[in-house]
């Protein structure tokens, strides 16, 4: 038993030592940059933190203050008003792989075309729409101006930046949501079609009763990952509404984080932020997770 | 009897032939109607990266300027940083893009076809970070990286991401276990180090994966914003995506949009090019990962 154990640990061993050699950089970074760092937010939510070495243990008081903080409550406000878009976003997109996955010429133009603002940065993006959205000259009010509207100033109207915002947004995601669509419609067996068919079905009922099960995953993915990217975007904020918008009404959570942290150096104060930010990611993809692996079903 | 059902089953075929080619027809329509929402905030911006000053302004607005200025492409290169802003982009995004592929793919092998103790509860710790947002842990980082006096380098952009990038490992890792294990059994009775494996056997046989990637990480690090705007106060050392929006605030004073509009043209080039090359390994991508979902 015990020969038999040690011959195979020489050759069992070397590959152990590579192995462990191999994943040394992303372990270690993780414990650098990840795990460690997180602790330390955990801890610092919990304290007077402010950057100067100053750093003591104040209990809940971050929280207590949060809790009164009416800015806070507008951040997070406009940080899940904001995600209207996301629901928006996935019925325009699905609409969109469906009339493209019929086949239609210039298919591959298409897929660019609606691609292109999916990977220009949100930095410029952000500029462009800025400018778009200008009251006098901008291009949206513009286009209003052809039907006889006169559009507002979007961006400093406490009403209309919002929406402004959720626009935009949804204009830069729809190529990346109709991809994901187009390539799970394509996964559809076609057998299936052809069997309602077979047993009467019109387009309406194949839709609701095979296209959209088989999508679900994919809208479940996409839906997910856009609740996460949306707890969190910064940039468009910071570059079209610079102070927060009107009244503070396009603030979300990420920039008033970093407003506290980078602007009023209350790192202990942003730090109780950033921990429930990030226990409600937490949750939301754990749910994913979860969810995922239990409507999972593999068809051969 | 035959021949009738026949042509009755040819008409039938006809009208669903002809109703199909309508909807097709109605469809490109909309589409098309579609593509141009899309895309005409980009040309418009073009359009006024292109005027003079005034003409911005004027109205009826004209896309299509009466005289095409190309004036403000060359001035953006005088009135900021924009080509150190580009320099120091490509800095970081090489950087870490090279070093970090190297070290990610070779964690991915190990994690793929090495049998060693706790494999899978490591790979699971190191998923975890995925669930770890970056404001949860950007301010710790930056009062580590001050610390170092790291603050206005390059320095916090690029090292962490020299140690890997867990999306890339994770889809590596499933790439390779595609792959059979007689194919590395094999180098091994042939005497390879690991190292060798890795290298002639392993590395070509993922090319395509990692190719796809590491333009998607490059891009990423290319668009980024919200680490550059912590680390980078000097605008020497502001990277591209920094640059342009300090042309925003400081030219929008001015009114100087064509100047603002020109910049984040050139901003968004590279870019835009870099996907039109590898338009088809990034969209197998990411179909790819939606439906692994």
């Amino acid at each position: 038993m015990k020969r038999r154990r040690s011959h195979q640990s020489s050759l069992y061993r070397k590959e152990k030592i590579y192995a462990y050699l191999f994943i040394s950089a992303p372990v270690i970074g993780f414990l650098v940059f990840t795990f460690v760092p997180s602790l330390y937010s955990l801890y610092g939510a919990f304290t007077d933190w402010n950057g100067l070495g100053q750093m003591n243990f104040i209990g809940l008081d971050n929280f207590k203050a949060l809790f009164k903080d009416e800015y806070f409550y507008k951040a997070m406000y406009n940080t899940i008003f904001m995600m209207i878009g996301i629901p928006i976003g996935v019925v325009l997109s699905l609409l969109l792989a469906l009339a493209l996955n019929r086949g239609v010429p210039g298919t591959n133009v298409f897929r660019v075309i609606y691609y292109i603002p999916v990977i220009s940065s949100i930095a410029a993006i952000s500029i462009l729409w800025q400018w778009a959205y200008n009251g006098d000259y901008g291009l949206v009010n513009q286009f209003l101006g052809f039907f006889g509207i006169k559009g507002p100033n979007w961006l400093q109207n406490v009403h209309t930046v919002k929406p402004a915002l959720i626009i935009m947004a949804v204009w830069k995601g729809l190529g990346y949501t109709m991809l994901l669509y187009l390539a799970a419609l394509q996964s559809v067996p076609k057998t299936f079609y052809e069997a309602a068919k077979l047993d009467g079905a019109n387009a309406l009922q194949s839709f609701w009763y095979i296209t959209l099960p088989m999508v679900k995953p994919v809208t479940f993915f996409i839906i997910v990952t856009s609740v996460i990217g949306g707890a969190q975007i910064f940039t468009e904020i910071d570059v079209m509404t610079p102070n927060g918008g009107p009244e503070f009404s396009s603030a979300s959570i990420v920039w008033y984080i970093w407003q506290k942290a980078f602007g009023n150096f209350q790192l202990g104060y942003a730090s109780a932020m950033a921990v429930i930010l990030g226990i409600f990611i937490f949750i939301v993809t754990y749910i994913q997770f979860r969810l995922n692996e239990r409507s999972r079903f593999d068809m051969d | 009897m035959e021949a009738v059902v026949q042509k009755n089953a040819k008409l039938n075929v006809n009208t669903v032939a002809k109703k199909n080619r309508i909807i097709n027809l109605v469809l490109f329509f909309l589409l098309s109607v579609g593509a141009v929402f899309m895309i005409a905030p980009l040309l418009w911006m073009v359009s006024t990266s292109l005027k003079d000053k005034q003409d911005v302004f004027s109205l009826p607005p004209k896309w299509i300027p009466e005289t095409i200025h190309f004036e403000k492409y060359i001035e953006i290169w005088e009135k900021g940083p924009l080509l150190s802003g580009m320099i120091n982009s490509l800095i970081v995004a090489v950087t870490v893009t090279v070093v970090g592929t190297f070290t990610s793919s070779l964690a991915a092998f190990a994690f793929a076809k090495l049998r060693f103790p706790g494999r899978n509860k490591i790979f699971l710790l190191l998923l975890t970070s995925m669930m770890i947002p970056y404001p949860v842990v950007m301010i710790p980082q930056f009062i580590m990286f001050s610390s170092l006096e790291w603050t206005d380098t390059l320095l916090p952009l690029i090292v962490p991401g020299l140690f890997g990038n867990i999306m890339m490992i994770f889809f590596l890792r499933q790439y390779l276990s595609s792959i059979p294990d007689s194919i590395i059994e094999a180098a091994k009775i042939d005497g390879c180090s690991y190292f060798q494996i890795y290298y002639k056997i392993v590395l070509p046989l993922i090319r395509p994966a990692v190719a796809a990637q590491l333009i998607l990480w490059f891009m990423g690090i290319w668009n980024d914003y919200l680490a550059p705007i912590i680390y980078l106060n000097s605008p020497e050392k502001q990277t591209l995506q920094l640059v342009i929006a300090s042309f925003n605030a400081n030219f929008a004073i001015q009114s100087d949009y064509p100047l603002i509009m020109a910049a984040s043209v050139v901003a968004l080039l590279p870019m835009i090019i870099v996907f039109v090359i590898f338009q088809k390994q990034i969209i197998e991508s990411i179909a790819i990962s939606g439906i692994k979902g």
